[in-house]
């Protein structure tokens, strides 16, 4: 499926982003103009080609289960751009 | 206090280990010149008053004999590494005001070493560009500008790591490579730049684009410094679950070493019809130099390397678009209050504050990600991206390092690739297939172009094998003799 203005208005929903309706088609152009660059991949046999995810070639270290860490409410507010009673602030979810 | 610029640091390290000099006239010359050239928009925040005060303590240090590796040498630190109570942006909007309560952990391992801080160097917006246009600051200046002419690209996205270090107001600078963002601007600009292997340097605190591709990495004048600096910034962080526990080979051996006996691969899938005569002949000339030098030649094959582009066109922008899905307006940076509900603020903080190249990247990451399509482009970029990675593996059996051009071409003026994105990714066809792998890559200036610009060569190695990269970079440096000073840059200074 080729990437239209109702896809967009669909990925920038997903995206948390507004993207305003006149500029919705323009989007879907330069993203239309991108992907097709990009089937260039589907010429490429991957049959049988494990997808690679990370080369580090380790698995993923393991440490004990204890804090190490912590008592920096102050820290983790600092930047907030609305904080209350050590709380992050949000606007009003529920009624 | 020009005579001070001229240093590299490894002189300027023996200058002030023998107090020649101070590293408070050192710091005060670089302040001074970073002034002097504020033009190139290279800087996006100078911190001298930390800087004079860790250069004091470093003059103590070096008094008390108790000197670490970069003692008393000032340091531009791009705008994508967290540093504590000064402003970190990535040089977007939406990270307007952010002033971290941590130190990442490479510029704390600089620190600790001794380097003094100068300030913040400007980058693309999230390091995604080629040119640091997308900079919410306005594009760092390629020092080489002719006097008079238009204005060039210092490249990207690490652009004003690389301008900064090319017109002498930061002895060393630090920046970060996903896809070429080291290599590129030190081609474009004349400099030494070095992307590690995968996991060398830790990627905790510095301000996350694409996690299985982002590296750390030194720009430096020349090949010496870069792995004097390198040696620092790398090591085991238990803070970053993809840091490597290897130790490093011997760099200063490295260094020294000759390439005699060394096999020296040229890959085909390199020749590209768009490149620069320039660039083909030097790319020739480097061959030459290496071979005068005792090094054979071994024609190699990549052949998945055209398709490096697209894969990562998808890798990367997947991972951003996770990523960059913290900038909520709650945490920390900009909010903009809109509508009635979360989603509302959401999506007009994140509209606002990010730019357009920004957007679109999480958009076409986010469309990779959605159901329906995970399967047709992200997996399948995955198993191109083995694919790249298994052609390394393979030629690095038979090779001890590969050597390439940097760039297509050389620096070009600021704007005119603006309007299609796509021509903007090609300037990193030679950059990112190392990304993919993982490998280590240098970018050394060899050589100039018709119109006087520096020229970079690329030399790859095998995974870990820092000092094979530097071996041959130290070759390629000495054959080429590479001089000259930018021309915008002592304009300015004079």
């Amino acid at each position: 499926m080729s990437v239209d203005k109702d896809t967009v208005k669909k990925i920038a929903r997903l995206a948390r982003l507004d993207v305003p309706e006149e500029r919705q088609e323009q989007i879907a152009g330069e993203l239309r103009a991108i992907l097709s660059w990009i089937e260039e991949l589907g010429e490429v046999d991957t049959a049988n080609v494990e997808p690679l995810a990370s080369v580090t070639g380790h698995s993923l270290p393991l440490r004990a289960d204890k804090v190490t860490d912590g008592n920096k409410v102050d820290d983790i507010l600092a930047n907030a751009p609305e904080q209350a009673s050590g709380f992050f602030v949000v606007p009003k979810v529920v009624e | 206090m020009d005579s001070y610029l001229e240093l590299t640091a490894t002189q300027a390290r023996a200058a002030l280990q023998n107090k020649e000099i101070s590293a408070t006239e050192l710091t005060n010359a670089y302040l001074t010149a970073a002034t002097a050239t504020e033009a190139l928009n290279n800087y996006v925040c100078m911190t001298a008053d930390k800087a004079l005060e860790m250069a004091a303590a470093s003059d103590k240090r070096i008094a008390d004999g108790t000197a670490g590796p970069l003692e008393g040498l000032p340091v531009g630190v791009k705008d994508l590494f967290c540093t504590k109570g000064v402003a970190t942006t990535a040089c977007s909007a939406i990270l307007k005001g952010f002033v971290p309560e941590y130190e990442s952990s490479v510029t704390s391992q600089l620190w600790s070493d001794g380097a003094v801080m100068l300030g913040k160097l400007n980058c693309d917006e999230f390091a995604m560009g080629s040119a640091n246009e997308t900079s919410v600051f306005g594009a760092a200046v390629n020092p080489w500008s002719a006097q008079g002419g238009a204005d060039l690209a210092a490249g990207g996205s690490s652009g004003g790591s690389a301008s900064a270090v090319a017109a002498g107001s930061a002895l060393l600078a630090t920046g970060t490579d996903t896809g070429g963002s080291i290599r590129q601007p030190a081609a474009f600009c004349g400099v030494v730049g070095m992307k590690p292997t995968y996991g060398r340097c830790s990627r905790w605190g510095i301000v996350a684009f694409a996690s299985s591709l982002d590296q750390a990495g030194p720009f430096t004048r020349d090949v010496a410094d870069s792995a004097l600096m390198f040696a620092s910034m790398a090591g085991h962080d238990a803070k970053d679950s993809t840091s490597a526990d290897a130790s490093l080979p011997d760099l200063q051996a490295a260094l020294h070493a000759s390439v005699k006996g060394m096999k020296i691969g040229i890959p085909a899938e390199y020749v590209m019809d768009s490149m620069d005569e320039a660039i083909t002949k030097l790319w020739q000339q480097g061959q030459d130099w290496l071979v005068e030098a005792g090094a054979e030649l071994v024609p190699i094959s990549l052949p998945h390397t055209r398709y490096a582009l697209p894969a990562y066109y998808i890798i990367a922008p997947a991972e951003a678009s996770s990523n960059l899905a913290r900038y909520d307006g709650v945490r920390y940076g900009a909010r903009i209050e809109a509508g009635h509900s979360l989603d509302d603020m959401y999506e007009a903080t994140r509209a606002a504050g990010f730019g357009d190249e920004v957007q679109r990247r999480i958009m076409i990451g986010t469309y990779a990600l959605s159901a329906g399509y995970y399967d047709a482009y992200y997996l399948k970029a995955q198993q191109v991206r083995r694919l790249i990675k298994d052609d390394f593996d393979k030629a690095f059996k038979g090779v001890d390092a590969i050597l390439t051009p940097a760039t297509p071409t050389a620096a070009f003026p600021l704007g005119v690739k603006q309007d299609d994105p796509i021509t903007m990714y090609l300037n990193d066809v030679f950059t990112v297939p190392a990304n993919l792998a993982g490998i280590p890559g240098i970018s050394v200036p060899a050589g100039f172009s018709d119109s006087g610009l520096p020229l970079g060569l690329q030399v790859l190695s095998g995974a870990f094998r820092e000092d094979t990269l530097y071996t041959v970079a130290a070759c390629l440096e000495k054959q080429a003799g590479f001089s000259g000073q930018p021309p915008r840059h002592a304009a300015m200074m004079n």
